[in-house]
């Protein structure tokens, strides 16, 4: 790894990345007799962007749900911005600036494209029911505000067009873009993406590795991001976790991973 | 031509988001108002008041609040009925116990009492889900009306068991009671209607109505997004039992007259959920749709043979209204469960482009 220091390192593309934001302490997570992570521990640092990579089942959502919160480490420890994190509801971790996209879309299918992009600012939404019910003052005030952020997004993400659509009729390629959307009008500190490109065209892929590239680029969020194509994962990503059967075979820079034997098996299906 | 939105371009947030950003809905609005403020009152006669205006008035605000916690926060219940009850025995209750208290602020309170309760009863929520949540809140309406019949205090130990209203005066001029005039009820309904829609519109189209929205559609991303889902369905609960509370109170004092514990049974709750269903979930128009589909049949359905002197006998014109509103409800649950609503912004898609459909 280039010029890897206790503080952070440079990327070979000349970004600097920081301190360590998030350190997974030899996390273990039981499904009753399915054991889907053993004994893991990495780290993801100030605006770098990490990917986790591994086979079918090799653990790599659920290790996202434990960050995320949805589900609860059996064993192990999470640390977060310098400090463990205590048994916390999903929606407080949310809060603390951690947002996300699912493997299988999971967006408000009866809202239209800007109310669910809308939803992804709830945390910030401070006012109280009786000022919303009057639709005075603050509760206007904030409507309009967020609304500026979000319209900020839609641009970004470049689907104006579909603003008003229901989700529930745009095509896969869109819905996962809106719920990137979603995602990013959080403002997130740590953004987590499940496999953002699974199902995607060619065209789709450049699309969204291009919006990721630029959303760290621009507002220096820091990404873990899941992915099966090797392609990108190399293009896309700083640093690299490989799970297999819920263990960790691999960590480091693409390079490195690539050249990593266990790892070199694992794809192969060598047998274990 | 008639709903041209060309030129009528947003040039702010503010704007975009304002009630009826076409030009067109704000009129339509202004001219039910208009109808239901001023010319209705004038024209209606007696039997009109007593068998379609108020009653759809009562009914559409039962079906709101029911809309607010199904069709908005997608919580089923079937207690909506002991719901009203609730609302109906506490203005009962407040009015016996402070007789000089004005009648709108008693209806208006009547709601907090149905309102704790929902909540109390809507605290299972966050475990079970769906079928079984309807369960729940079936044993709710039973519970409940077995309260009004078991509990003499609540109607005040008469001796028919039911609730009488009292007359009831505002400002010297009598709202309720034997003495009060259709027309001044008509009033009466109509205001409190007017304003608890107005505050359940603003509700639902901002912060509280996305949680809402969101819960409903998919509440494992909701929670991931920061959504508190407990609270979510409490206030879901608590803000949908204050509508069905206060529609419940007016029900009673502004439309019956007087009640029994019978009349807040499970037919009730089935009677406005089929409004909601019909009508549209997630709307606030439907319910007025819906209310007004529902009050209307079986009058039409008695006039009209009349009119083309045909005869009928009234069991089957009974039948008749039950095999219709069965089919309707078989309809919109199959082909369009959003209702009334959405077959109106259909056709209202179809204006905006037409005559040019491109
Ligand atoms: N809620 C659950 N209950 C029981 N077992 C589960 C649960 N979630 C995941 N598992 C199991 O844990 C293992 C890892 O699953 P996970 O979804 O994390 O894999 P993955 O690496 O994301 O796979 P994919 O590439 O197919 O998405 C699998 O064996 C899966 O069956
Ligand atoms: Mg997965």
């Amino acid at each position: 790894m280039n010029d890897m220091t206790h503080d952070g390192y440079v990327t070979e593309d000349g970004r600097q990345i920081g301190g360590v934001m998030m350190e997974m302490k030899n996390i273990t997570l039981r499904f009753g007799g399915v054991v889907a992570i053993k004994d893991i521990s990495f780290d993801i640092r100030e605006g770098e962007i990490r990917a986790i990579i591994g086979p079918n089942g090799a653990g790599k959502s659920s290790m996202l749900n434990v960050i995320s919160g949805f589900y609860t480490p059996s064993e192990g420890e999470v640390w977060y911005q310098g400090a463990t994190r205590p048994m916390m509801k999903p929606y407080e971790i949310a809060r603390q600036g951690v947002a996300r996209t699912f493997q299988n879309i999971a967006l408000f299918e009866g809202m239209t494209v800007l109310d669910n992009v809308m939803t992804g600012r709830l945390t910030k939404m401070k006012s109280g029911l009786l000022s919303q019910a009057m639709w005075w003052g603050k509760a206007q005030a904030e409507e309009i505000v967020n609304r500026e952020q979000v319209e900020k997004v839609i641009d970004f993400l470049e689907i104006q067009n579909i603003r008003k659509t229901p989700v529930g009729r745009l095509p896969y390629g869109l819905k996962k873009r809106v719920e990137l959307a979603r995602a990013l009008a959080a403002e997130p500190k740590l953004l987590l993406l499940d496999e953002p490109m699974a199902g995607m065209n060619v065209e789709e892929k450049e699309d969204m590795s291009r919006f990721i590239l630029d959303v760290n680029d621009e507002f220096g969020t820091t990404i873990a991001l899941i992915e099966h194509d090797m392609g990108v994962v190399m293009d896309l990503s700083d640093r690299v976790v490989v799970m297999d059967y819920g263990k960790k075979i691999g960590d480091g820079t693409p390079e490195e991973v690539r050249n990593n034997q266990d790892v070199i098996d694992a794809y192969l299906g060598v047998a274990h | 031509m008639l709903y041209r939105t060309a030129g009528q371009f947003k040039t702010s947030y503010k704007k975009d988001q304002a009630l009826f950003p076409v030009r067109q809905d704000a009129t339509l609005l202004a001219l039910i108002l208009g109808l239901a403020w001023i010319v209705f009152p004038f024209m209606a006669s007696e039997f009109a008041f007593q068998t379609l205006l108020i009653p759809v008035l009562v009914y559409s605000l039962a079906a709101l609040g029911l809309n607010i916690l199904t069709g908005f926060a997608g919580q089923l219940s079937l207690g909506t009925g002991a719901f009203m009850g609730v609302g109906a025995y506490a203005c009962y209750k407040m009015i016996t116990i402070f007789p000089e208290m004005n009648l709108i602020v008693a209806v208006l309170l009547s709601g907090f009492f149905s309102s704790i309760v929902g909540v109390a009863f809507g605290l299972p929520s966050l475990r079970i889900k769906g079928f079984y949540l309807a369960i729940a809140t079936l044993a709710a309406q039973f519970f409940l009306v077995w309260m009004f019949e078991k509990v003499g205090w609540l109607y005040n130990y008469s001796n028919t068991g039911a609730i009488q209203v009292p007359n009831i005066d505002m400002f010297g001029v009598a709202v309720a009671g034997p003495l009060a005039s259709s027309v001044t009820k008509y009033y009466f309904v109509l205001f409190i209607v007017t304003v608890v829609t107005v505050v359940m519109i603003n509700l639902t189209r901002g912060t509280q109505g996305r949680i809402w929205k969101a819960t409903r559609d998919m509440d494992i991303a909701a929670e991931l997004i920061g959504i508190n889902l407990l609270k979510s369905k409490l206030t879901a609960f608590a803000v949908s039992s204050y509508v069905v509370g206060v529609s419940g109170a007016l029900f009673v004092f502004l439309w019956r007259g007087a009640a029994e514990p019978n009349l807040f049974d499970i037919s009730l709750s089935f009677r406005v959920l089929f409004i909601a269903i019909i009508g549209g979930l997630g709307s606030i128009m439907g319910n007025f749709l819906g209310a007004i589909l529902i009050v209307a049949l079986p009058v039409v359905l008695n006039i009209l043979p009349e009119l083309f002197g045909i005869e009928i006998a009234s069991a089957t014109v009974e039948h008749l209204n039950i095999m219709i509103i069965g089919s309707l409800i078989i309809f919109f649950l199959i082909i369009e469960p959003h209702g009334l609503a959405r077959l109106w912004a259909l056709i209202r898609e179809k204006l905006i482009i037409w005559p040019f459909p491109h």
